[in-house]
């Protein structure tokens, strides 16, 4: 039994059709982990000792806990408590709570990046703390957060396949559907494979060009 | 049914999971190790074949979704007449997906050695592998271990998706759970706390007293 040509050809459409469901999953996702991170990155900076540690505690909760499971308990435990929310819906929200405790780490990773000096620098200068974020600590901060951000945004759109468990038609699901209607999953296994890849090492290799780029302008030059 | 009953009843099914994720965790552990100093080492090689092939592979293996791999290895491979159980396929594609994030650890870690090891080691005539054997890789052990902390801690998360093979884990058993009795809250609860636990309280203290360990044999105390 070898790699059916013409069974490939037959289920193209099908699956290029569910790739942009796992796009859109991607993308929409990514944006909700972005403004997610920086709640949790204003919860790790507030000054109350008390909001820091709750902060921190979700934070290492989040991020040692799978996905997996995470996905499940969203989707199977608030109908309890009646909020019903779509497959979709769902899996947003749990990609998006997931991926934004990493993306605070790199958001806290970058404003740490920012010199000690740029702050006295501006309160010697008596900007406010609002002008000193706007104009001088994220300009330089925003560079050093890019490539983690894209690193997520990769890692991201790998996990989508997980949402396909809860039953968002995303690419693996549909591989899934299709591979069981026809009792052959070779191929239809096989194309997603070959569709992540094509989606995923480019982006991932701009991302390494972009690090590169970063740490070229911050002086840092790699051998 | 409080939450007590429900422990008492399906408590030891979960434990009986954990015992199973326990296992895959450590058998992937050891694959992935193995796999990651291979490929590391053949990432640096002179030989460009060599070199190609371990590109290749890790590009290959970060490129495409773990969910994607594990289900080819499991419901793809025996229609190459390579039929493998599900723990073996779980173990296998977990160690070989994590060999690939890990293979970049090793390959950064041997570039972060001194330059000056290389030559002392070249000025004293020892031979190209007791070069690698007994000067460069003693010396990685402190710079790889916290990125491969990390990694571990990704690695136990994502043992749950062997569930999705049928490998008989604490996420097999809480969704099965699921399904019988709909205590949704208590059974995923449970799962997530299981994992929190297993990441915060063995995994991670573990594989900080090896970093310690690292550090002190070749003699860099950490403070």
């Amino acid at each position: 039994m070898g790699f059916r040509w013409d069974f490939a050809y037959e289920i193209l459409p099908q699956m290029l059709l569910a790739t942009l469901n796992t796009i859109i999953a991607a993308g929409v996702g990514y944006a909700i982990a972005l403004i997610v991170g920086l709640f949790f990155l204003l919860g790790q900076r507030t000054p109350s000792k008390i909001i820091n540690g709750i902060n921190r505690e979700i934070v290492e909760f989040i991020r040692s806990t799978p996905l997996l499971i995470q996905l499940f308990f969203v989707y199977f435990v608030l109908p309890q408590f009646g909020i019903t929310l779509s497959a979709w819906l769902c899996g947003m929200i749990t990609i998006g709570l997931h991926f934004g405790t990493y993306l605070s780490e790199v958001y806290r990773g970058a404003l740490e990046g920012v010199s000690k000096t740029q702050w006295e620098a501006c309160r010697a200068l008596n900007f406010s703390t609002i002008y000193t974020y706007r104009r001088i600590v994220l300009p330089q901060a925003f560079p050093i957060a890019i490539p983690g951000m894209g690193n997520y945004l990769v890692g991201i759109f790998k996990d989508t396949p997980l949402l396909s468990t809860i039953g968002v038609a995303e690419l693996f699901h549909a591989a899934t559907a299709v591979g069981g209607y026809n009792y052959r999953y070779l191929e239809p296994y096989t194309m997603v494979g070959i569709i992540f890849l094509i989606l995923s090492v480019p982006a991932a290799m701009w991302v390494r060009r972009l690090e590169a780029r970063v740490n070229l302008a911050q002086g840092k030059i790699k051998q | 049914m409080s939450y007590f009953t429900f422990l008492a009843e399906h408590g030891s099914t979960l434990l009986l999971g954990t015992v199973t994720t326990i296992k895959v965790l450590i058998c992937s552990m050891i694959l992935y190790v193995i796999i990651s100093m291979i490929f590391g080492l053949m990432r640096l090689s002179k030989n460009l074949v060599i070199q190609g092939i371990a590109t290749v592979y890790i590009e290959f293996f970060r490129g495409t979704s773990l969910l994607v791999q594990l289900f080819w290895v499991y419901y793809v491979l025996p229609f190459f007449g390579l039929s493998l159980e599900a723990f073996v396929a779980g173990v296998v594609a977990l160690g070989m997906n994590f060999g690939a994030y890990g293979a970049e650890i090793v390959r950064a870690g041997i570039l972060a050695v001194p330059k000056g090891q290389w030559e002392a080691a070249h000025a004293l005539n020892f031979s190209p592998s007791k070069r690698i054997k007994r000067i460069i890789i003693p010396q990685i052990f402190p710079i790889i271990l916290p990125p491969a902390a990390n990694l571990t801690v990704e690695l136990l998360k994502a043992t749950a998706l062997v569930a999705l093979v049928t490998v008989v884990d604490l996420t097999f058993e809480a969704k099965q759970i699921n399904s019988i009795t709909w205590l949704s809250a208590q059974c995923f609860g449970t799962a997530l706390l299981i994992y929190y636990i297993m990441a915060r309280f063995a995994l991670v203290p573990f594989l900080r007293w090896l970093e310690v360990l690292a550090a002190r044999k070749v003699g860099r105390e950490k403070a």
